[in-house]
Order: C-alpha cells, then structure tokens, then sequence
C-alpha cells in the first residue's frame, strides 16, 4: 500500500496554468493556500496562447467593452451567458492593466501606451469593422501571462506542489471538503482537506488527434466531477482553430491574419471572401475553420493531396514579421521547413479549446445543477463553463477569461474560506484514488493505453470534428463504447513507484474517454448547427428547441442523461450571424 | 466528412526509415548505476526526437520515462542531451539526425530515473535573483509608459521558458552548482533593463557574489544550447558591464 500523507489548508487550487496562478495570487493574500500541479507551473499550456488578451482599452482607436461584450456574445452564437459576457468584457480593462503592473512586457505604441491590434470576430460599433482591441506580447501573449503570474507567485511565495497529479475531489454532505493527490516523484498519495478548492485544470483536447493543446491536457478536472456525478455543460462545443500546421496541428495564431495575412485556397484565391465579406480573413474561428475544409472538401485545397489551404504572409514586411509574428515563423520553419518570408505555409483546422465544461456562474461558483451551487467549490478558466463563449469562443478571450475569473475565484473562495470552517475528512478519503492506482499496477490485462488512446483520438477527428452527422456521431458513438470496454483490460509496465508516468497516462487515459463520450453524446443530441457544433444533417441555428446550454449528468450505472439550462440574455437578441 | 491530413503534405515523397534509439537508462528502485538500452523505431523524417519516445514509451517500455508536454518548443519539459548536445526533444527533427541517436539526461542536476532530472536546485537558483517586477511609491493609475524602445532592451531574455538546457551546459555549473547559471542570470537581465523596474542595485548585489555572474567563462555553451534563441551569453556580459560601471 502506498504511503498517505495528510494536509491542511484554508483553500488548495488545482493546476498552475493561468487561471490557478491568478487565483493563487488573490486566495494566498488572504488565507492558507495551497497549489497543486501536475507539472512545473511554467510548463502549462497557458504558455501556448500566442496572439494576445482583448480588453477595450481605446489605445489606438475608439473602443468600449459594451462594444466587445456585443462581439464576444455574437461570436459565441448566442449560447453565451451575457451576464458574464458583460462581467469578462467590463473587467477586462483593468485584468490587461493588472498584468502590466505585474511587468507583463506589452508591445508599445509610439506614446509607450499597451499597443492593441485586430483579432477575429473583435469589430468596432457592433460589427461595422475589425476594431484594434488585442493587447499583445509578440506571438508570445499567453508565455508572457504564465512568466508574469509565475514571477508574482515566487514574488508572493505561494506554496506549489510541483507533479502532484489530482486524481479525486473530496466531497462530504454536499460541500467540497479537499482533493487528493499522487506524488509523481515518490508514488505517495495525500489527502489535502480544505475548506475551499478551486479546479484550474484546463482543459482536454487529447480526445483529439489534431490538435494544438499539450499532451498533458486530458481533461483530468473534468473527469473528476463527472465521476462525482456533477453535471458537465455544453461539451459537444469544441473549437477548431482554423491555422494548425497541416499534418501536426501546431498552433499558429489568428495575429498571422490580424497583422494582415492571408488565407488562399490551391487557385491562390483569398475565398474568405466569399464566405465573410465583410471582415474577411478575420471572421470567427468556427466560420474561418469551416470555410476551409469546405475548400478542401470542393477540391479547392493545395498540396499534392488537396488537404490544406494556405496562410499567405509574404506580402507583409520582413520587420512587421519579425517584430510582430517572430515564433509562429520559426514554428513554420522548424517544422514544416517552409520560408513564411517567401512561401505561403500550410495550414489546417485543429482542435484547440473546449468552450464546456464545469458549469459556474459569475462568481466562480461551481454548479452542482441547474441553479444551485456546491458549497466551496469553485473552477475557472478552460475547466469552467460560465458561459463567456458559447458555442464559439473569440479569439484572445481565453486568456481574459483566465485572468478575469481565475482572480474572481481566487477572491471567492478566500472569502469563503474565512468565514467557514472545515467540513470534516470522511473515513479513507484517498480510498478512490489508492484503488484506481492498486488496479492499474496489478492490472495482468493486454491492452495498451497507447493504442486505446491513438484508437479514440482517431474515430474523434474522423467523426467528431468541423463536420459531423448523426451517422459519425453514432460511428464514435459506438467506438468509444468499445474502447471503455477494452480500457477495463488495460495494463502498465511500469509497476515501480517513482515516477511511474505510465501509471498516470492510464488514468489520463480513462478521463479522456469519459469525456470523449460526454462530448460525442451531447453532439448528436443537439439536432442543430451553432457556432463550433456543425451538423450537416441540421445545418441551421435552431433558436426554437436548442437556445440552451446542455447539461450532462452520470448516472450510477455509469449511462449519460442530458439536461438543459436557459441561456442568460440581458440585452442582445439573437440576430442570424453574418461577417 | 472532412478528411484529416495524416501528414504534412509540404515534406516531398516521405519514406520511413529506422533508427537506432539509444538511451541511458536509470531506475533507481533496480538499478545501481545507470546503463545504455537501444530502441529501433521506425520514424518520418518529419518525425520530431520526441515522437521517437512516445513511441518507445507507448509500445517497446512503457517504463522509459522523461517529461513532456506542448511538444513544440514552449513549455521547456524536455530538455535533454542529444548526440552531446542539450535540446528539447520537440524541436530537433529526425529528418536532421544521424541513423543512431543517442539520448540521455541534461548534467549538473540530480539524476531521478531515465531522462528526468530534480529541477529544483534550477529553480531556486531562478528564484534567488528576484525574478520579478520592484517597485517603489506610488504606481500610475494606468499602464506604465514605456517607449517601445525602451521595451526592445530587453526583449531577447523575456523570451525565457526555464527548460534548463543552457544551465546544465554549462561547464562551470556542472562542477560547481553553488553557481547561479545562466538561466539565472537571463531571467535577472529581463528585470535589469526593464525601464520600469526599481530593483537593479538588489538584484546586481546578488549577482555580484562570488557564485554570481563572474563565475561565467564566457564558453558560449548557453547560448548554443538555447532552443529559444536567446543570446545569453551577451547578456551576462551585459550584466557584467552593469555591475562594473554601475549603469544599465
């Protein structure tokens, strides 16, 4: 039996990426905080984010956050909760100002203000133009967040437990009691009891083969409380982000087409066009991503096998490049060993960002249904629903979303934690965890996780990705049914205590399949097409009978009921959505 | 249905080819010593060093173990020392490397098991150097006006992702890890020639100490092993100058 070790703190926060780092830095100041990660906290994939953070600043032109509340509800396709739409879009002036008092290094205009420019979806006046809104730190925005956060915790001294995988939440009479952790370094479990925990896990593109997130990005939050019986809102919307380099899904940011570049098809034509006349190339991540594989689908993609278009910047300056766009280049270069100076790069939608996930409100709260909260339990940033995306998340609000609710959360659940006591540990809290871990290395199955995992991630791009139908659905439907089943009969070959990462891949593993299957259960159930969701078979925006979030619950023997939960509207009606 | 693009069609005719995977190997609950063990693994050109070992991982040993996560040079997990030289496992093609590759831990920090080191001696050599914005009085209710000038000084150290590559290159720290390293030092440069920071003399103060920036013998070892490009050896230098004539 593994060694368990026992904590106490007012308030643990799970994940270091932006979100936890930002509510450390809020909950720290006020109360015993904890932080577990299950990596170093600069490796998160917060790190990843390139482009930058919207906030309506009015540096360089006219801007209000009414304005950008507007384009963030619009962009979302009216699944969004406008409450927090206004929230995000109000306090995200002075979340951009917070960061650079913290010495986030912005890029300057020529008066030494934050320097702002175009992103897709962020116009001026309500739709009239692309508005210069992102406030920047190269192609290198969300690095620069992570330093900067991370920089402020050493500042602070926040307490990190580095590689303390969170593989359960402790739950007792119906408020959050703890969470309870695997030491990657020792094997050792420990039980953490708090009075208030936040789940900053990000999020779980892995479910995917083509993808931008990290390989440490399996959903791992989420999975959590969906095997506590929590609800999981509106996971069938994933974003595809429309510039993945072709063939690996390697980011490469919308600020490519926001300092002026461009997408082609095989005839050279800019067929954006044709799909958004009005603001073109910077028309929502949903719209742009699905405009290309119809390119591509109506044989109009280049490259030998007529799969990808093309992300023309060889018409901008060399300096604006390497002032402006300096990584995403090289990326190009490394990779694909394509010039972007003189070659148009290759480029095709990946799945990037989950705008689902654990239902909150405004005030970080996490929902335990459609309108009551459980007690000390908060979540923000990829992990949380609020809902400030929707069904398609604008690009640069991510890492608004991070900053803005992470803070909120981290504020919440200090306040809460100081006016509340301890719930108590039930008997052999770390039971969950030390049987999931005991059946894994005793496991004598024959299945790998490996193959399980390459096996999921490919029905989900083939039948859960820019197109689908209720035939694929169905398709990957019964293909994750398979895999779960085979999942029972996998076994490890590490069975050694330190730093058993083969160990942690089989457990990353089994949440990735709960939530491929939450994921693929509520997208056949949604008999419409909305922003990130599109149904070939539906494909229109039913407003009548899908104007609301899904809300996804396990049931006790393990099947999935789907419930729904009104939109919050305030002050936009749904319009149809065109660019 | 869309279908998905298997490979990166910009690479010409791509033909697999098999290499020779050898990799130092360490547990320390069986092993006294560490011990070399050769994968073949057929891999793309395209392939990055990285994918060799999940491949390795996910169907030879799953117990070969190393750190990873973006995959594509910008978290800093998988510093390691290939052919000799330090790199991260996601940015070095196999389409660039010889039919046998070899691959073990990045020296200087404790060896854990495989390619993993203890980084916590990196990082509280990071953290001693005060990694962070000072300031004094009272803070302008807006941003800080900085001249994009002003900005540009300090550009290349801001680009740091922590990976360890250039610190346990360096021959200095690896005889002496009292050292502060290179890292350190990149990361004290960011806030030196920050226009808006109020703690050089602190900061200059910690590196003047006798494990501090004058322990550099300017090999250029860092500035080689840097994925992310950064010209750390300048830098020290910069720093060195800084504290000599007392001015940034």
């Amino acid at each position: 039996m593994p060694q368990v070790h026992q904590h106490n703190y007012d308030v643990v926060i799970v994940g270091a990426g932006g979100a936890g780092m930002r509510a450390a830095l809020e909950s720290s100041s006020r109360v015993r905080t904890a932080v577990l990660t299950k990596l170093y906290p600069t490796r998160s994939h917060t790190g990843a984010a390139q482009g930058g953070m919207c906030a309506a600043l009015a540096n360089v032109e006219e801007d209000n956050w009414e304005w950008h509340t507007f384009d963030t509800v619009k962009g979302g396709d009216y699944l969004v909760d406008q409450d927090a739409a206004e929230v995000m879009c109000r306090e995200a002036i002075d979340a951009v100002i917070d960061l650079e008092k913290m010495g986030l290094p912005f890029n300057r205009t020529p008066e030494g203000r934050i320097d702002q420019r175009r992103f897709g979806g962020h116009t001026r006046n309500h739709g009239e133009a692309a508005v210069r809104r992102s406030c920047f730190a190269a192609d290198r925005t969300g690095h620069m967040i992570l330093q900067t956060l991370y920089q402020n915790c050493v500042k602070q001294d926040v307490q990190f437990f580095n590689e303390f995988y969170v593989l359960d939440l402790i739950v007792q009479d119906g408020h959050a009691a703890g969470a309870v952790a695997y030491e990657l370094a020792t094997g050792d479990i420990h039980v953490f009891a708090a009075k208030a925990v936040i789940l900053a896990t990000g999020g779980f593109g892995k479910v995917f083969k083509t993808t931008s997130n990290a390989h440490t990005l399996t959903g791992d939050g989420m999975g959590i409380i969906w095997r506590k019986g929590l609800p999981l809102e509106d996971m069938e919307f994933f974003q595809f982000h429309p510039t993945g380099l072709a063939g690996l899904g390697i980011l490469l940011s919308e600020a490519a087409r926001g300092e002026g570049g461009i997408l082609r098809n095989a005839d050279g034509e800019r067929f954006m066009e044709r799909y958004a006349p009005t603001i073109k190339d910077l028309a929502p991540r949903d719209i742009v991503a699905r405009s290309m594989a119809n390119e591509v689908r109506e044989g109009r993609g280049a490259g030998p096998e007529k799969d990808y278009v093309l992300l023309d910047l060889t018409h901008l300056p060399r300096e604006q490049i390497d002032a402006k766009l300096p990584d995403i280049t090289e990326f190009a270069r490394t990779y694909l060993g394509v010039e972007p100076y003189t070659e148009p790069v290759p480029v095709y939608p990946t799945a990037h960002y989950a705008m689902g996930g654990v239902p909150t409100n405004i005030r970080a709260e996490v929902l335990g249904n459609n309108t009551e909260v459980v007690p000390g339990l908060y979540a923000a940033g990829e992990v949380a629903c609020v809902s400030v995306h929707g069904s398609n998340r604008l690009g640069t609000n991510s890492l608004l979303d991070i900053n803005v609710f992470g803070r909120r959360a981290g504020i919440a659940a200090a306040e809460y934690a100081a006016t509340h006591s301890h719930v108590g540990l039930p008997v052999g809290a770390q039971g969950t965890v030390t049987a999931m871990v005991s059946t894994l290395l005793e496991s004598t199955g024959t299945e790998r996780v490996a193959t399980l995992r390459a096996e999921m991630q490919s029905t989900m791009d083939r039948n859960a990705q820019v197109y689908r139908t209720d035939a694929s659905l169905k398709q990957a439907e019964e293909d994750i049914a398979a895999l779960k089943q085979r999942y029972a009969n996998v076994s490890i070959s590490d069975k050694g205590k330190r730093f058993n990462s083969d160990l942690l891949e089989a457990i990353e593993l089994g949440f990735l399949l709960d939530l491929a299957e939450v994921l693929v259960v509520g997208a056949r159930a949604r008999n419409e097409s909305r922003g990130g969701h599109f149904r070939e078979d539906y494909p229109n925006r039913d407003d009548v009978n899908f104007m609301r979030h899904t809300m996804a619950y396990r049931e006790g023997d393990g099947a999935i009921r789907l419930d729904y939960k009104p939109v919050v509207q305030t002050r936009y009606q749904p319009m149809e959505r065109k660019y | 249905m869309t279908a998905i693009v298997e490979k990166p069609a910009a690479a010409p005719a791509i033909v697999k080819r098999t290499v020779s995977v050898k990799i130092r190997r360490f547990n320390p609950e069986v092993d006294a010593e560490p011990h070399w063990q050769t994968f073949q693994v057929e891999a793309l050109p395209t392939d990055r060093v990285l994918n060799l070992l999940l491949n390795i991982k996910g169907y030879q040993d799953g117990s070969l173990t190393f750190r990873r996560s973006c995959a594509h040079g910008v978290c800093g997990s998988d510093a390691m020392r290939i052919n000799g030289v330090n790199r991260l496992a996601c940015k070095v093609l196999v389409k660039d490397m010889p039919d046998e590759i070899m691959i073990e831990a990045i020296k200087g920090l404790p060896l854990e098991k495989d390619l993993v080191v203890d980084m916590e001696p990196f990082f509280e050599a990071y953290r001693a150097v005060k990694p962070f914005l000072i300031t004094y009085g009272n803070q302008p209710s807006r941003e800080h006006i900085q001249s994009q000038a002003e900005r540009d000084r300090f550009d290349d150290t801001t680009k740091c992702i922590l990976c360890a590559a250039c610190t346990s290159s360096c021959p200095v720290y690896w005889t002496d890890n009292k050292y502060v390293g290179p890292a350190a030092i990149v990361n004290a440069h960011r806030f030196i020639f920050d226009s808006r920071d109020e703690g050089t003399e602190e900061r200059l103060e910690i590196l003047n100490d006798r494990e501090g920036v004058w322990r550099c013998r300017t090999t250029f070892n860092c500035t080689e092993a840097c994925p992310r490009g950064i010209e750390i050896t300048k830098a020290i230098a910069e720093v060195k100058r800084a504290l000599l004539f007392r001015r940034v």
